[in-house]
């Protein structure tokens, strides 16, 4: 070949994966204006349900996608009501909202926002990382919020960064920082991540998961005395029954050769009993409970990517999963 | 009386004393930086988006996150050494480098059908395998491709190119997903345009065995191929103590990411400002990539190395210092790029040099192995310290005992004594 032949290739080469990869943006770009500006594929009702609601992240294509939707926590499958705030994490409790929501840019940030009962923002944050896991207090007082962080190039990769603040605006801290009780371990702060924070009623006792490596542990928090003590192992992404007496969490599968898959079950507090839920499939969700007996969590559809539904469950281990409502993730029972 | 290695070096090609010839870019080097620009574009647009993809869209759990990444950061070190050692061997560094690149390539092809755990996995390994098996081979060439007066200066150019491409992979990405939000596999797609037509260039530019009679520079490399090499070659008291100092050195180069924290605690910044600290740091590597390169060059490699070593050391307390504030941050920023421009190219020009032409590649894998190994153990060792005793205490005793490793280091790559040269020297 001479050199001119291999300039002609090159070129050849050039317009051809350019023209190849424009021409896909192209297309992706059309199909994705067309999408958003169709109507949703789900009924969409125009006021507001009266009553409980449940609110979720709205997964369905079309108008209102990736927002914030409600439906009557009596009716799950009657048509959703859109409200115009988007969010990746949703929480509701008492007038206090909280939102996690991606923030586009070279860095992956998230914007942390506690908004009001109308959905108008009362303070924002952003956060180092991607949007995992967020929750308020029954009362609205406090919040938390997880974020996954993806380390530099020699840092040593991936971690998850958890933060409780009051919907007032003062932060309470890393909980990472917090004094770490693990009886029997010895774990450096280094090894260590938290993720899941669930809050009981008294204004100061949280639940959490530490994990290290491939150990975890349900720990039990103190706000005011920034503490974290381990009190049952291999729990993760802990949910407090509204009753306050078992905890719902995901434990590893028995099965060894199937390390990523998580199951859900249910913590006795008294009694330390663990049981056992109906579900086959591995759920990547913090549980929500729908009231004392049902627990609710999303789980992707597979395709198209990043289209979930919520699934709901005795939290007794007696029944099987059902569909709960479709095309929705991250659920919320906003409580009378 | 302290010699630098291109004055040893000098030895073998014998230069005038005092008149070096002019500066000529070899080709070879230009479409060896070319194809690093586009494949630097290519990774460095999907490792942006990757975490996004893989937690928001895939919806994978904390864990297999954590594994994805754990992989993604750690495969290319063990191929790196089998891949220069093969490229040497078979004397094809070309296509060598060519198959990592292609490699790499295919991985993107398969990056748009993975959709679960297992796969996403799998593609992300073959990637780093191919990141692992053309950085070697690829340096190889370009040391045999450059005049050896001027070796410093030409891993400059490339060393640019490269910081270029990575400079603008994240751009593409932001720019297509602020467009496209969902357009995870349009980035996907633009990655794969890049990292072929990178590999094009490559394969199209750089001559391979049967071109590289063509100019004279090439005879040399052509008579290199005929030998194969030896484990005496990269086993040799020069090259060991070239590694035993890069190794000594490389455990005490922090993360870059903990530098930035540093920073960040030090001056609040809202974390939006934080992905500017990599960019600043990127700019100042690909501004001075080519003076340091130059400075390696007339004032020799391991002067230049080692005083990389102590921007890096300036860095460490520029930004542990009680001062912060903008001033420090920026003059942070610029001693970690000049420590890059000053020690990246420069090490695998020292190793290459350090190694006969027939183990050019063999050298430079070696040298570059034990850095990556010796940065990760460093950063693992470094974020302990940093829980222990805190992020300015860790700064400083690290900054410490690097003030102590660099005049170690200066001992082990002092010119040996003429009778050690002798026995060393066959």
């Amino acid at each position: 070949m001479t050199h001119r032949t291999r300039l002609v290739v090159l070129i050849a080469i050039i317009v051809l994966a350019l023209g190849a990869a424009g021409g896909y943006g192209v297309w992706a770009y059309a199909q994705y204006q067309a999408e958003s500006r169709a109507p949703s594929q789900v009924p969409v009702a125009a006021s507001a349900p009266a009553g409980p609601v449940i609110f979720f992240r709205n997964t369905a294509s079309g108008q209102g996608q990736g927002q914030v939707a409600s439906v009557p926590a009596a009716a799950p499958q009657s048509p959703r009501t859109l409200t115009p705030q988007a969010c990746d994490r949703v929480y509701a409790a008492a007038g206090e909202r909280i939102c996690l929501r991606t923030k586009l840019g070279l860095e992956n940030t998230t914007d942390e926002q506690i908004l009001d009962a109308d959905w108008h923002p009362l303070r924002t944050r952003t956060l180092t990382g991607l949007p995992s896991r967020a929750r308020l207090s029954a009362d609205g007082q406090f919040a938390a919020s997880t974020v996954f962080v993806s380390g530099h190039a020699y840092t040593g990769g991936f971690s998850t960064s958890t933060e409780i603040s009051a919907t007032g605006g003062e932060s309470f801290g890393n909980l990472e920082d917090y004094t770490l009780e693990v009886p029997g371990a010895t774990l450096t702060p280094q090894e260590r991540n938290v993720w899941g924070v669930t809050f009981a009623k008294d204004g100061d006792t949280f639940y959490a998961t530490v994990g290290s490596a491939d150990r975890n542990w349900l720990v039990r928090g103190s706000i005011g005395k920034r503490m974290l003590t381990a009190i049952h192992a291999g729990v993760e992404c802990p949910s407090l029954s509204p009753d306050g007496t078992r905890i719902a969490f995901k434990i590893k599968s028995p099965d060894p050769n199937l390390p990523q898959v998580r199951l859900l079950a249910v913590l006795e507090l008294r009694t330390d009993q663990v049981t056992r839920l109906g579900e086959g499939r591995s759920v990547d969700d913090q549980a929500e409970w729908l009231d004392d007996s049902t627990l609710l969590y999303g789980m992707a559809r597979g395709a198209p990517v990043g289209d979930s539904d919520i699934w709901s469950i005795p939290a007794d281990g007696s029944g099987n999963p059902s569909l709960f409502i479709q095309h929705a993730s991250s659920p919320s029972v906003l409580r009378p | 009386m302290y010699l630098s290695l291109s004055d040893w070096r000098g030895r073998r090609t014998e230069p005038p004393p005092g008149s070096v010839p002019a500066f000529r870019l070899s080709p070879v080097i230009l479409a060896l930086g070319i194809t690093s620009l586009l494949t630097d574009i290519s990774s460095e647009s999907v490792a942006a988006v990757l975490p996004l993809y893989i937690t928001a869209s895939l919806g994978l759990s904390t864990i297999a996150y954590g594994f994805v990444d754990g992989i993604y950061q750690g495969i290319s070190a063990t191929v790196r050494i089998a891949a220069g050692w093969s490229a040497d061997r078979t004397g094809s560094r070309k296509w060598t480098a060519f198959a990592g690149y292609a490699l790499s390539a295919a991985a993107r092809i398969a990056l748009l059908a993975a959709s679960g755990f297992g796969s996403l996995a799998a593609v992300i390994a073959v990637d780093r395998v191919g990141k692992g098996i053309r950085t070697a081979p690829r340096d190889a060439l370009i040391r045999l491709a450059a005049q050896p007066e001027h070796l410093g200066r030409s891993f400059g150019v490339h060393r640019m190119l490269d910081t270029v491409g990575a400079a603008l992979g994240p751009v593409l990405a932001f720019v297509i997903l602020l467009v496209i939000p969902n357009g995870y596999h349009v980035v996907f797609v633009a990655s794969l345009a890049f990292a072929l037509i990178g590999v094009a260039v490559l394969g199209l530019f750089v001559p391979g065995a049967r071109r590289q009679g063509q100019d004279e520079r090439a005879n040399q490399a052509r008579s290199a191929r005929r030998a194969r090499p030896h484990w005496r070659d990269v086993n040799s008291p020069r090259m060991r103590r070239l590694l035993l100092a890069a190794g000594a050195l490389g455990l005490l180069t922090v993360g870059d990411g903990f530098l930035y924290l540093v920073l960040q605690s030090r001056t609040s910044f809202a974390p939006e400002w934080f992905p500017l600290l990599y960019v600043g740091t990127n700019i100042a590597y690909l501004l001075l990539a080519i003076p340091m390169g130059r400075l390696a060059d007339r004032w020799g490699r391991t002067k230049v190395f080692l005083a990389g070593h102590c921007g890096l050391l300036t860095a460490y307390a520029a930004a542990a210092l009680p001062w912060a504030g903008l001033p420090a941050t920026v003059a942070t920023l610029v001693l970690l790029g000049a420590f890059y421009a000053a020690t990246d190219g420069v090490l695998a020009a020292l190793a290459g040099l350090l190694a006969p032409d027939r183990a050019a590649a063999s050298g430079i894998a070696a040298a570059q192995t034990v850095v990556a190994v010796a940065r990760l153990i460093s950063s693992t060792g470094f974020g302990l310290l940093w829980y222990a005793i805190g992020s300015e205490a860790a700064m400083w005793a690290v900054a410490g005992m690097l003030a102590l490793a660099i005049p170690f280091a200066a001992l082990l790559l002092r010119q040996p004594a003429p009778q050690t040269a002798a026995s060393t020297v066959r």
